[in-house]
């Protein structure tokens, strides 16, 4: 097993992907981080969907943290891309065929992959809650938000939970791309119907029928990263996107290994 | 201890309606090197996957080393496999490549140099895969199937792309290899390059065994053919005539009568051309190559 999680990774810490990868999220944690404060006055909101965070609400222990929450669900679809496009692209190059021949135990190439990719994934997340909480703590005081509190007993609470919900919640996005890879084989097909899912089918369901945000998977994910939503639980979400993931990972692991290699 | 590196017996596979590989039982005793011939379709790659575990057989049996292909975990430690070409990841270098093999089969990493410098991509190993012309692609393939000092050999086509340096040197690596004790199981539309360095055949058509064996045995079945050639080419015909009045096929081809007969028959030929007065400017037995033997066998040409 070790030796797959060893072998994997060489193939991800490669120039273009992981530093291509991590110029997205430190981009994107900071650009989400600081559209709080910048927005905050704004008629808009300063928050996803137009909701608006005020000076009192970032104020508190877990404002710190707002803007790590709300990327989130952003990391998770990096996550998506990333996984399913290093499991499809072993059957696009044909290089599966080198990974069976080599580790015939499919079940460990696959548990190996995903281990590696969740080691890929932490790095993200530890990379976005630097810049997140790094640029909120530079942007408060800017805009009268007091950070006494981020530090507190409290505050370094708050951290931990929000960073243990993101990494759940883009371990599961991740975990639906490489399901995805699995199933259509190639990386376009999948990162295509991943995205196109997550960021376009699922929102405008919601937008129709509000009621279905409860049980979509993406937004199950996206609300595990923010610790609950004024709809729908923590736990709800925890049990409905787990079931989701874990349907998903039982069903491509079935298929992984009992079907034939044969391109 | 099995003497064999590849048994099969009764081995099939069926893609729905169409029968890819039918019924076929061979034999590949240790230390040889064994071609594996037939056209394109004839189920040569499929019985390739099946052997590493790549696809599950439909009916039959199958062994490797001694160990029963349900369970490749119990050989492919000990062989080594290109199968349907080099297959890498673009982004990574050829060196790369091959660490990430290395890594994952528990190997030695000292050995990836090593077999870099050895295919001859020694300056070349940190450029990158997509950079490779496609014999290069195929020099590293080779690499990689040689990391875990494989027992046995199982290469697809390996001279794909190759300049006929580097045929010569596959050539040479393969013979070298079964002179150390390592079979060598390799499919290659070249096949005078396989009549040079095999010792045993296995020929496919249309999913079925055509034979199985020695090449020796092969080409022993095989009936010579006389050439002859006279001096004047009016006379051709003439000794067409004589070869069919004793019994005998013959054809013109290339300024020469092709005539199928035991070599024996050379010196009645030479007398009876005498007595009618032609004058044979050339008179000699000839055998079949592979390559006629092939397309004679599978009705292929």
């Amino acid at each position: 097993m070790l030796n797959v999680v060893t072998a994997e990774l060489r193939k991800l810490r490669r120039p273009t992907l992981f530093l291509g990868t991590m110029g997205a999220v430190v981009f994107f944690s900071g650009l989400f981080s600081s559209l709080l404060y910048l927005l905050i006055d704004s008629p808009q909101g300063n928050a996803d969907r137009g909701q608006v965070i005020s000076r009192e609400v970032l104020s508190l222990a877990s404002g710190g943290v707002q803007g790590f929450a709300s990327v989130g669900g952003f990391l998770g679809i990096i996550a998506l891309c990333v996984f399913a496009a290093q499991t499809a692209q072993e059957y696009t190059y044909g290089t599966l065929r080198n990974l069976l021949v080599r580790q015939p135990s499919r079940m460990k190439i696959l548990a190996g992959k995903l281990i590696s990719m969740m080691i890929f994934a932490l790095v993200m997340i530890v990379l976005s809650a630097i810049v997140s909480i790094g640029s909120s703590v530079i942007l408060a005081p800017t805009v009268d938000v007091s950070t006494d509190l981020w530090f507190s007993t409290a505050g370094i609470e708050f951290i931990y939970t929000t960073f243990v919900n993101v990494t759940i919640s883009v371990v599961g996005f991740g975990v639906i791309g490489m399901v995805l890879g699995l199933l259509l084989r190639s990386p376009i097909s999948a990162i295509s119907f991943g995205v196109l899912w997550l960021l376009i089918v699922e929102n405008l369901l919601v937008a129709v029928k509000s009621s279905t945000q409860s049980w979509l998977p993406g937004s199950q994910l996206t609300i595990i990263a923010s610790g609950g939503s004024a709809d729908v639980t923590y736990l709800h979400a925890l049990a409905t996107g787990g079931a989701y993931v874990i349907l998903g990972s039982l069903v491509a692991s079935i298929l992984f290994v009992r079907r034939d290699v044969a391109n | 201890m099995t003497n064999t590196a590849i048994s099969v017996s009764d081995l099939s596979k069926k893609y729905e309606d169409r029968l890819a590989v039918s019924h076929i039982n061979f034999e590949v005793p240790l230390g040889t090197v064994c071609g594996f011939v037939g056209p394109n379709g004839s189920g040569k790659t499929t019985t390739m996957r099946m052997l590493l575990g790549l696809i599950t057989p439909t009916t039959g049996q199958g062994h490797i080393l001694g160990e029963p292909i349900e369970h490749p975990e119990k050989y492919l430690s000990r062989v080594g496999a290109m199968i349907e070409g080099p297959a890498f990841y673009p982004a990574l270098s050829g060196y790369e490549n091959l660490m990430v093999l290395a890594k994952l089969g528990g190997f030695p990493i000292e050995r990836v140099q090593q077999l870099l410098d050895k295919v001859g991509l020694e300056d070349r190993g940190k450029s990158k895969f997509k950079t490779y012309s496609l014999g290069m692609k195929q020099r590293l393939g080779i690499a990689a199937a040689l990391l875990p000092e494989p027992q046995l050999l199982m290469l697809d086509e390996p001279t794909n792309g190759l300049d006929p340096e580097g045929i010569q040197e596959v050539r040479a690596l393969l013979r070298d290899l079964a002179n150390g004790g390592t079979t060598v199981f390799v499919s290659s539309h070249l096949l005078s390059e396989l009549e040079i360095i095999s010792d045993y055949i296995v020929m496919l058509r249309k999913g079925e065994i055509v034979f199985a064996g020695p090449i020796g045995e092969l080409m022993a079945q095989q009936q010579p053919t006389i050439i002859a050639k006279s001096l004047k080419k009016s006379d051709l015909k003439r000794i067409v005539k004589i070869a069919k009045e004793a019994g005998h096929h013959a054809v013109i081809r290339d300024e020469s009568v092709h005539i199928l007969a035991d070599m024996k028959w050379a010196a009645v030929l030479n007398e009876a051309a005498f007595d009618a007065g032609i004058t044979l400017a050339q008179l000699a037995p000839q055998l079949p190559n592979l390559e006629e033997t092939f397309f004679e066998m599978t009705g292929d040409k």
